[in-house]
């Protein structure tokens, strides 16, 4: 009674101070955020005292399972279900901004014009649909990698209903105009500030549950996960330093300015890349795809090698984002370099995810999970070539700030990122909810190919409209005069960013697909059809290991 | 932990590590994933001593080779220079009048001056020069201050109303409206008249009304016919062509408030090529006028040579 006491206590003071805040407030933005944390505060302080009447019914939204022989899956469902809210928003914001550059006229001031919603687009997909899958996930593998529950099961959920207030806030914030300016990294410096608590109890729940291991070893997917977490709070908390005009408004000003700013900010956004979007989604393959294909990983040897020289090497690469800009040569000349070393480090990923499949290649034609794992790889293997070779100068010089940039992201965010989350939902859903199966492996079938090609028309149609642009930005008559102006250009790619866009509703259509598998599989629906293959899942071996004493003791 | 043993679809040991079920074999780096590995990090090695590379105390290394973006940038642009130095030149010293225009040179002028229309002019007059609502249309033959090429470099030169330009192309027509020197009713008359100039409106009492007011109040610039004197700037009513639109509502509010377009004094901010370049173009697009020389002193011949 006296903990429900002081939480209670705790969120009535976060509570009045959110509502003096919002009296306080220099701007809009900041009040109506200020407002959200109030609401999130009451219904906290709401849950807590509710808790206190019913503990048995809401033992599970603020403690552990009392049962010591079972996981501690709870923040996995909600991650789970967050993953797939998080990202048809994503993906629906993404189509809509595909629409807006192909049909100028569905800008609509000033909240839903295209530079608002292109920060909330790219937030939604990366940091609220692959960070929830990264936490959920980790928090699943770790548990079963380490045989241990999760240490601090309630900073776990605070880490999830945490960094849903991260994600609201951040994307509130853009349509209201709040931002940094700073890609990927917009949200203001309040929201920076509560991302760096709830990132530090991550660390501290992920960590504490790998020192209580029950393994000898730890197990490389860990590794990957713990290089993505403590990696990623350093470009944060860096990246971020600023300076508030105001303790009551939304404003900021950064530490570094100038070329210096714009390189801390690339030494960040490509370590986004590279360490929310290879090193975490690399420690999701680690798992899922030996669990699926049921065989051993290729290479314990790669997967050392690989994990050292990817981790040492990408964090030099961000320069490669300022060739040929006001950034002194020597820096360019090493961004580049290191990102051409970069290629086979992130192959070694590949080929161990791939060559995993050696003994079960035949999964690939009956397993459509396996066959959604295996394109996922062939699209990192894909766009992690095509990233070094875009780093190099000369290559550059045709392809920086045109399309093709855009077309590389998206081979890899919606080929690799999208495909292996897609996958590794699947896989998790029937065990979470202990379903016999999911409701259609069909449906993940057909979910394979919408996504695939999707992927296929937003990919090429990209490079063709990047390197149309390349082209003509720089195309020279033979009198010695530039060509083509700006807007020509913009109306050469007019088909383009049409069929730009219908990859993207492709892609969106499979992702309603997996809305409706998820949701059947969870109530428990059972589609008839003629089965496909899928990997075998034993209950009782899903268990953490329990120390014989205790055993001997209920004896 | 399991046993190493030997994976029999591959025939390899595994490590005799286990997790959650998953073991991994001991299979040793693809030989070709290595080779490639060292020779990424040789040409990394190499061409960081070629290139500028590593940073030392007050610069970085400047590479064997000299090499440097801004030298590398000054080298294409002095290649591009000298590409078009001919021409520069013979531009530079034929006044603008005197180029003929079936020449190579004012062919070489037309396309160097539609790259600069490209860079500097499009985001007001459009791509194809055909402006917009208070932007003028290039392509046809209604000039506001002059359609021969030199007038047109004039135009470019000075610019259109600029603040400090004592040269600049200037008139101001009066805010009738705002002013207070026309009535509301007296500006529908005027703007009834105006309107029928150009057939868009019937003649009616109100027109007629309008144009006694528009014989005192607009006639010493648009003329008592309404075409318009260039020496003011001041466009033709009685065509079909209207920089501010024809409606009754664009044409009361121009009454009311009166227009004030601009444009940049281009001769301060690119080189007096590049301007004549320019007004070949703008004067190639279609409505250009012939340029008729008259000598300040008629009795003195006109040079022919250029």
């Amino acid at each position: 009674m006296e903990t429900v006491l002081t939480r209670a206590g705790i969120w009535l003071v976060v509570f009045t101070l959110a509502i003096a805040a919002i009296a306080l407030a220099a701007d809009g933005a900041y009040a109506i955020h200020m407002g959200i944390v109030a609401a999130a505060a009451l219904i906290a302080l709401a849950a807590t005292v509710t808790r206190a009447d019913y503990s048995a019914a809401a033992n599970s939204i603020l403690r552990a399972p009392a049962d010591p022989s079972r996981y501690d899956d709870d923040p996995v469902r909600w991650g789970v279900i967050a993953t797939v809210f998080w990202g048809m928003a994503g993906f629906a914001a993404g189509l809509f901004i595909a629409a807006q550059l192909a049909w100028p006229v569905l800008n609509m001031e000033p909240y839903l014009n295209f530079g608002r919603l292109r920060p909330l687009h790219t937030s939604a997909v990366i940091f609220a649909f692959g960070g929830n899958a990264l936490i959920a996930t980790s928090f699943y593998i770790v548990q079963r990698t380490c045989r241990a529950r999760l240490a601090l099961p309630g900073l776990a959920r605070f880490v999830f209903w945490g960094y849903q207030m991260f994600i609201v806030l951040a994307a509130t914030g853009y349509l209201l105009g709040a931002t940094q300016g700073k890609e990927y990294a917009e949200p203001e410096w309040y929201i920076d500030w509560w991302l760096t608590i709830v990132w530090v109890a991550y660390l501290a729940v992920f960590v504490g549950t790998i020192l209580k291991r029950k393994e000898p070893h730890i197990y490389v997917a860990n590794w990957f996960f713990l290089a993505f977490i403590l990696t990623v709070a350093m470009l944060h908390v860096v990246n971020n330093l600023d300076m508030p005009v105001s303790l009551f408004g939304s404003r900021s000003y950064p530490v570094f300015a100038g070329v210096q700013g714009a390189l801390v900010q690339w030494w960040y956004g490509h370590n986004a890349v590279g360490f929310f979007l290879t090193a975490g989604f690399l420690a999701m393959m680690y798992y899922f795809v030996p669990k699926q294909a049921e065989r051993p990983i290729y290479s314990y040897r790669l997967s050392i090698i690989h994990f050292w020289s990817l981790i040492f090497l990408y964090i030099w690469a961000g320069p490669h984002h300022l060739h040929y800009t006001a950034l002194p040569d020597w820096a360019q000349t090493l961004g580049m370099v290191f990102s051409v070393m970069l290629w086979m480090p992130s192959w070694g990923g590949m080929i161990n995810g791939l060559m995993t499949l050696n003994g079960a290649w035949d999964k690939v034609r009956t397993d459509p999970i396996i066959r959604m794992m295996v394109m996922s790889l062939a699209f990192y293997g894909m766009s992690t070539f095509e990233g070094p070779m875009m780093s190099i100068k000369s290559v550059n010089s045709l392809s920086h700030y045109t399309d093709w940039t855009i077309g590389h992201v998206h081979s890899g965010a919606l080929g690799w990122n999208g495909m292996i989350t897609f996958s590794a939902i699947y896989f998790l859903v029937p065990r979470l909810w202990n379903r016999e199966r999911l409701y259609s492996l069909r449906m993940v079938n057909w979910h394979f190919w919408l996504a695939t090609a999707g992927i296929v028309f937003y990919a090429a149609s990209m490079w063709v409209a990047g390197i149309t642009q390349g082209l003509m930005w720089r195309e020279y008559g033979a009198d010695g005069y530039l060509v083509n102006s700006f807007a020509e250009t913009v109306a050469a790619l007019h088909p383009m960013y049409i069929l730009r866009a219908f990859g993207g509703l492709l892609y969106l259509a499979g992702g309603v697909l997996l809305v409706v598998n998820v949701w059947a599989t969870i109530l428990g629906k059972l589609r008839q059809e003629k089965p496909m293959n899928d990997a075998a899942y034993d209950a009782e071996a899903d268990r953490p290991y329990v120390p014989a004493p205790a055993l001997s003791a209920a004896n | 932990m399991a046993e190493k043993r030997l994976d029999e679809a591959t025939n390899t040991e595994t490590v005799g590590h286990e997790w959650d079920g998953i073991e991994e074999l001991n299979t040793p780096l693809p030989r070709w994933w290595l080779w490639t590995f060292y020779a990424t990090i040789v040409f990394a090695v190499g061409y960081v001593i070629a290139y500028p590379a590593w940073p030392m105390i007050s610069q970085g290394t400047e590479g064997v080779l000299g090499w440097t973006s801004r030298g590398e940038l000054a080298r294409e642009m002095d290649a591009a220079r000298k590409q078009r130095s001919e021409v520069v030149a013979a531009l530079a010293r034929t006044p603008i009048e005197r180029l003929d225009p079936e020449s190579p040179l004012m062919r070489a002028a037309i396309s160097g001056g539609a790259a600069a229309f490209r860079v500097n002019c499009v985001q007001c007059h459009g791509a194809g020069a055909a402006g917009s609502k208070g932007y003028p249309n290039l392509n046809d033959d209604d000039w506001l201050w002059g359609g021969d090429i030199k007038a047109i470099e004039y135009t470019l030169v000075h610019g259109i109303r600029q603040p400090d330009g004592e040269e600049t192309r200037f008139s101001q027509m009066p805010a009738f409206g705002r002013d207070g020197i026309l009535s509301g009713a007296e500006i529908s008359d005027v703007t009834s008249f105006v309107r029928s100039l150009s057939g868009l409106e019937p003649t009616s009492a109100a027109s007629q009304r309008g144009s006694a007011l528009f014989e005192a109040n607009c006639a010493v610039c648009h003329g008592s016919d309404g075409t318009g004197l260039r020496e003011f700037g001041a466009p033709n009513l009685a065509d079909a062509i209207w920089l501010y639109g024809s409606s009754r509502d664009d044409v009361t509010a121009t009454i009311t408030n009166s227009r004030y377009g601009m444009m940049p004094a281009w001769g301060e901010r690119l080189d007096p090529v590049t301007v004549k370049m320019l007004a070949a173009y703008v004067h190639s697009l279609g409505g250009g006028e012939d340029f008729i020389e008259i000598a300040e002193d008629p009795e003195v011949e006109v040079d022919e040579a250029p």
